[in-house]
C-alpha cells in the first residue's frame, strides 16, 4: 500500500476524530458553564449533587464512561441505547464539561469582589456583572488552562476506538492488521501533532489578543 | 429637609458587633467625612449606606424617603435595591475599574445599560453620542479628557481614582462616598485626587467621606464624625473636633495622627 493510499485512509479516520472533537467542544463548553454555576449554587442539595456527579466522572476513565453511555441503557432497560458514534460524543461531552466546570469555576473565583461591588454600586443587575464585567476578564484568565484541556481533547478522542469508531487511530490499526503493515500506526502521531501545533498557534494568538490590557 | 437621615444602624459579623448603633443627618451640599482608626466600623457603615452590607437593626432615609428599614418584613427585591442604591455612588479604595473597558466605556457601561432597561425603543446611536459627551464632560472636571481612550492599566493609580471618581458621577448620585479613596496611592499621587474631591464640593453635592488624611477632612468637611469601636465617638464640626476635642479616645487618636504626620514630615525633610 502506498504512502498517498494509507494518508488517504488515514484522513478518513482523521475527519471523524475532528467531528468529535468540534462536537464535543460545540456542547461541553456551555454544559461546563452550567454544572459551574451547579457547583457554586447557594443551594446546598444542587452544590452537593453537582459536586459528587464532577467527582464521579473525573474520578473514573473516560474510556470506562464511554464503554457505560455505550451498553449500559441496553444493559438497564433491554433498548438498544445511542449508536456508537453518538455514545462517544454524549460520553465525551459530559467528561470534558466536568473538567472545563472546575477550571471556568476557578476562573470566576479568581476575579477580584471589587469587580462585582463596583457593579452593584452603579446598579447594575447580576446577569450584567456576570457578562459584561467578569465573563470576559475570566475567558482572559482561563485561556492556558484552556488550551491544554482542549489539546488533551484532541489526543482522547482516540478513546473512541474503544467501541469501534472508525477514528484516527481505529483506521490506522484497519490498515495493519489488513496489510500487514506497521508504519501506518506510528504515521498517526503525525495528524496529531499536526492538529496540536496548530491549536497552540491559536491559542497563542487568542492569549496575544486579549493582552491589550494587564489585570 | 435633611438629605440623609442615617438611625441606629447596626451590624454584627460573626458575633463581632462592627456597627452598635449609628444615628447621624447629613444637609444637601454638605460634606462629612468620618475619620477613626482601623476597625472602628467606618467603612461598614458606608457599604451599610450602599447596600453592600445589610445592617441588622436601623434605617437609612434619603430626601424624606425610607430608602432601608431593618423592620420592615417583606424582603426587598432585587431590583428595589438596585433602585435605591442609585441615591448612593461609592469610590473604592482600590478603584475597581473594570480592566478590560476604556476609560470613556468605564463611565458609559452602567449608564447605558440603566437608560436601556428604562426604554428598550430607545435610540441606541443617539443615547450612545449623548452619554459619551457626559462622560467626556465628567473627565474634563477630573482633568484627564485626553485619557478616555486609555486602558485602566495604562494609567497610574491616581488617575484611575480620578476615573473611578467621574464614573460614580455619571449616574448623578444624591450622595457621593468615599471609602478611603486615597488609602491605596503613594503619598505624591494623593494630592491630585484630594484635589478632584475638593473641587467636587458645592451646594448640589452631598459627600460622604471616610478618610486618614486629617489636614484634608479639617479643611473640606462641614461636619466630621469620629467613629471608635462602632460607635459615634464625636460629631461635630472641624474646628470642634480639632481644636476642642471632648472624648479623650479622640484626643489620644489625634495625637497619634498628627505625630505620625510630623514623622513622615521629618522623613522627608
Amino acid at each position: 500500500m502506498s504512502f498517498i493510499d494509507v494518508t488517504m485512509q488515514l484522513l478518513d479516520g482523521f475527519q471523524k476524530t475532528l467531528l468529535i472533537f468540534g462536537v464535543t467542544l460545540l456542547f461541553s463548553l456551555p454544559l461546563g458553564l452550567v454544572i459551574t454555576f451547579g457547583s457554586m449554587s447557594k443551594i446546598r442539595l444542587l452544590k452537593w449533587l453537582t459536586k459528587t456527579f464532577v467527582w464521579i466522572v473525573r474520578g473514573t476513565p473516560l474510556m470506562l464512561q464511554i464503554i457505560l453511555v455505550f451498553y449500559g441503557p441496553g444493559l438497564i432497560f433491554g433498548a438498544s441505547g445511542f449508536d456508537r458514534e453518538p455514545s462517544v460524543i454524549v460520553a465525551f461531552v459530559i467528561n470534558y464539561a466536568c473538567y472545563f466546570s472546575e477550571i471556568f469555576r476557578g476562573g470566576i473565583e479568581s476575579i477580584p469582589q471589587g469587580q462585582y461591588e463596583a457593579g452593584q454600586v452603579l446598579g447594575m443587575t447580576k446577569t450584567q456583572i456576570f457578562f459584561k464585567v467578569v465573563l470576559f476578564q475570566v475567558i482572559k484568565r482561563i485561556i492556558p488552562p484552556m488550551g491544554n484541556e482542549i489539546i488533551t481533547l484532541v489526543k482522547d478522542t482516540s478513546l473512541a476506538r474503544v467501541i469501534a469508531v472508525a477514528e484516527l487511530v481505529k483506521a490506522a490499526q484497519d490498515i495493519v492488521g489488513l496489510k500487514a503493515i506497521i508504519w501506518p500506526i506510528f504515521y498517526v502521531g503525525a495528524f496529531y501533532l499536526a492538529f496540536c501545533g496548530f491549536l497552540t498557534l491559536l491559542f497563542g494568538y487568542i492569549e496575544k489578543k486579549l493582552d491589550y490590557y494587564k489585570g | 429637609m435633611a438629605v440623609l437621615e442615617v438611625k441606629n444602624i447596626h451590624k454584627t459579623f460573626d458575633k463581632t458587633e462592627v456597627l452598635k448603633g449609628i444615628d447621624f443627618t447629613l444637609e444637601k451640599g454638605e460634606v462629612l467625612s468620618i475619620i477613626g482608626s482601623s476597625g472602628s466600623g467606618k467603612t461598614t457603615l458606608l457599604r451599610c449606606l450602599n447596600f453592600l452590607e445589610k445592617p441588622d437593626l436601623g434605617s437609612v432615609s434619603v430626601e424624606g424617603k425610607t430608602i432601608f428599614s431593618a423592620d420592615r418584613k417583606t424582603k426587598m427585591s432585587e431590583n428595589e435595591i438596585r433602585q435605591n442604591r442609585l441615591h448612593f455612588g461609592l469610590v473604592f479604595q482600590s478603584f475597581n475599574l473594570f480592566p478590560q473597558y476604556t476609560v470613556l466605556r468605564n463611565l458609559t457601561l452602567a449608564a447605558e445599560l440603566l437608560e436601556k432597561s428604562k426604554d428598550k425603543q430607545s435610540d441606541m446611536a443617539g443615547l450612545r453620542k449623548e452619554l459619551d459627551e457626559k462622560a467626556m464632560q465628567l473627565l474634563h472636571k477630573v482633568g484627564l479628557a485626553e485619557r478616555a481612550d486609555a486602558y485602566p492599566c495604562e494609567l497610574s493609580g491616581g488617575q484611575q481614582q480620578r476615573v473611578a471618581i467621574a464614573r460614580a458621577l455619571m449616574l448623578n448620585p444624591d450622595i457621593l462616598c468615599f471609602d478611603e479613596p486615597t488609602s491605596a496611592l503613594d503619598p505624591e499621587l494623593t494630592g491630585e485626587v484630594l484635589k478632584v474631591i475638593r473641587s467636587l464640593k458645592s451646594k448640589d453635592s452631598t459627600m460622604i467621606i471616610v478618610t486618614h488624611e486629617m489636614s484634608f477632612a479639617k479643611s473640606v468637611s462641614d461636619q466630621i464624625i469620629f467613629m471608635a469601636d462602632g460607635v459615634i465617638e464625636e460629631i461635630g464640626t472641624p474646628e470642634e473636633i480639632f481644636e476642642s476635642p471632648k472624648s479623650p479616645k479622640l484626643r489620644n487618636f489625634l495625637s497619634k495622627s498628627l505625630e505620625l504626620e510630623q514623622n513622615e514630615k521629618d522623613v522627608l525633610c
